[in-house]
């Protein structure tokens, strides 16, 4: 791929982000349960990295060859679900058995459960460890595979994060490449009022990380961020993506309460009605 | 005196690495006292130090499984069963990801340490996980053949290790079968069922009663999970009585996992020698297994007890 997306890739990937988040809604809205509000905030970066960077393919899901992704905050199950889906992971009506007995769609990604989810995730902080563990194994294999996470802001609140981004910046992890999605936002409020995490960038880069800030919600700085961070050597790459919990649904924006909130029938109409094309 | 278990898996692991390239091996800042860096001295390109931080420790660990390595992990006991128990439930197990996590300083026998220092939980956590599989091996030659069979299994291991040295109880031609209790001695009266460290004494002990005139059957269980149902309901059949034997604590460990397998099949009576519900404390380990009930004497007495309770 280029350095820059064509104004005709980048509108193809925003009517899949649009599809993708209509399908949050639609399967958090069935299961009664789950988290919407932090799946919207991250589903341009999730379109971004599986249908314009990553070397992925639904017909060969265990390929050692293959970039892999973690999503650190599991509970943005939905969005990981819906882009897999979008993907040809697994067919879009199966996103409705989410969080269903049977289900392959657990509460939280399960990677036995479901081709496509490269670690189980859910309980906050352990993603970008195992993100680490594949990225020291692909540089002992020589593979040029990238790594790929995806943590919450809310989350950095996590001592274990830390000690990974020690390592990753101590092993020269530059195969690595972590986002932040920085909603401002998690369960009990905003995450500067909570348990502060803020300065972000400041901690990433004091722990020997290449740190790149963008709007999360572009998908052409998504993917330029992703493009540089692959010209970084000798460093990991973090990219703190300003994001807005609920984007794309108005009555979802910004509002903490749909971090873990099903909305009713009739709101899930409304909602993807203003998700429409 | 033999080699304590954890020089013996340094000597194994630095072995088997030669021969399997995807060991990669992580320590938490204790290679010196886990004998990793036996390993590392022999492998340095997959040694892996990730410095006093243990819940990275077993993420990690997870990361390189996932993507096919066969990673194993050395920290004491404490700190592997105790400060990263969820990591390694949720990150290793839940996955079924082929971690083998190599605890060492198990127990009371740490010493001088302390309590803060000394797993006696260990056992009893790292059991009731699914997906795990828990090692107790006897003396050195057993935690080398074990550390061969973890490297082989696909799926998390739990290998139990002791900082001091163990006498030997098994030969070079010692096979390790997963799963299989070893009977070390026949008996009628009752049967004593021991792991670890506890192996040795349990077998002196047996000498011993039969000055008495009791007849004990030893059986050595170094996999406690899964455990060897059918040998301890044969045990339980023959000889109608169990005491078992553990450096840890009787709630959840060997004692726990015996007393499941017979109160739902044949319940006999059984007495559990280990630690009281209680931590230990600073001291030599001699000492400290003599205060904490840990001897050949107090599984004598043991065994008298429940014989009398036939």
């Amino acid at each position: 791929m280029a350095e820059k997306l064509t104004a005709e890739q980048v509108s193809q990937l925003e009517d899949r982000a649009r599809a993708v988040r209509r399908s949050i809604v639609s399967m958090v809205t069935e299961a009664n349960s789950g988290h919407p509000g932090g799946s919207l905030s991250a589903a341009d970066i999730l379109v971004t990295l599986y249908f314009a960077e990553m070397k992925v393919d639904p017909k060969n899901p265990n390929d050692p060859d293959r970039d892999r992704f973690v999503l650190c905050k599991g509970h943005a199950a939905p969005v990981l679900y819906a882009t897999l889906a979008e993907k040809g992971y697994l067919p879009h009506e199966e996103l409705l058995t989410l969080r269903k007995i049977d289900s392959r769609l657990q509460g939280h990604p399960s990677m036995k459960d479901l081709p496509g989810i490269d670690m189980s995730t859910g309980s906050l902080g352990q993603g970008l460890s195992a993100a680490n563990g594949m990225a020291l194994a692909s540089r002992l294999d020589a593979r040029s595979n990238r790594i790929f996470a995806l943590l919450g802001d809310g989350e950095l609140e996590e001592g274990m994060v830390w000690e990974a981004a020690m390592f990753a910046g101590h092993y020269k992890l530059d195969n690595v490449t972590a986002f932040v999605d920085f909603n401002g936002l998690q369960i009990d409020g905003p995450v500067s009022e909570v348990m502060s995490p803020l300065p972000i960038p400041e901690k990433w880069r004091a722990f020997g990380w290449n740190v790149i800030e963008i709007d999360g919600h572009d998908i052409q700085a998504i993917y330029g961020a992703i493009q540089t961070a692959k010209t970084v050597k000798g460093q990991p790459t973090v990219i703190v993506a300003h994001t807005v919990k609920g984007k794309g649904v108005c009555q979802m924006e910004n509002v903490a309460d749909w971090h873990g909130k099903a909305p009713t029938k009739e709101e899930c109409q409304l909602f993807l009605g203003e998700l429409d094309d | 005196m033999g080699k304590a278990t954890r020089e013996a898996y340094g000597d194994a692991l630095r072995d088997i690495g030669a021969e399997m390239k995807d060991i990669v091996v992580l320590d938490a800042d204790l290679s010196k006292s886990t004998k990793t860096n036996v390993f590392a001295k022999a492998h340095p390109d997959r040694f892996f130090n990730v410095g006093i931080a243990e819940q990275n420790l077993m993420g990690t660990a997870a990361g390189l499984a996932a993507a096919g390595k066969i990673p194993f992990v050395s920290t004491f006991a404490m700190f592997a069963a105790g400060r990263a128990y969820e990591q390694v439930r949720n990150s290793i197990c839940y996955p079924k990801l082929n971690v083998k996590i190599a605890a060492t300083h198990a127990g009371l026998t740490v010493g001088e340490d302390g309590a803060s220092h000394q797993a006696i939980e260990d056992i009893s956590l790292m059991r009731t996980i699914p997906n795990m599989t828990v090692i107790v091996p006897a003396d050195a030659t057993e935690a080398r053949k074990a550390v061969a069979f973890a490297a082989q299994y696909k799926g998390p291991v739990y290998l139990r290790l002791g900082r001091s040295s163990v006498p030997d109880i098994f030969g070079d031609s010692y096979e390790f079968e997963h799963g299989k209790a070893v009977e070390l001695t026949d008996g009628k009266d009752l049967t004593i069922i021991a792991t670890g460290i506890m192996v040795a004494p349990a077998r002196k002990a047996a000498e011993e009663l039969i000055e008495m005139g009791i007849s004990a059957r030893v059986l050595n269980i170094h996999t406690i999970k899964p455990i060897d149902k059918d040998a301890i309901i044969k045990a339980a059949k023959d000889t109608g009585a169990i005491v078992t034997c553990e450096e840890h604590s009787i709630i959840g460990g060997l004692g726990s996992a015996v007393a499941e397998v017979i109160v739902e099949s044949i319940p006999v009576p059984l007495e559990r020698v280990g630690v009281l519900d209680t931590f230990g404390e600073s001291g030599k380990p001699d000492a400290l297994l003599t205060k904490y009930h840990l001897t050949t004497a107090d599984i004598v007495q043991a065994a008298k007890r429940v014989v009398g309770r036939k």
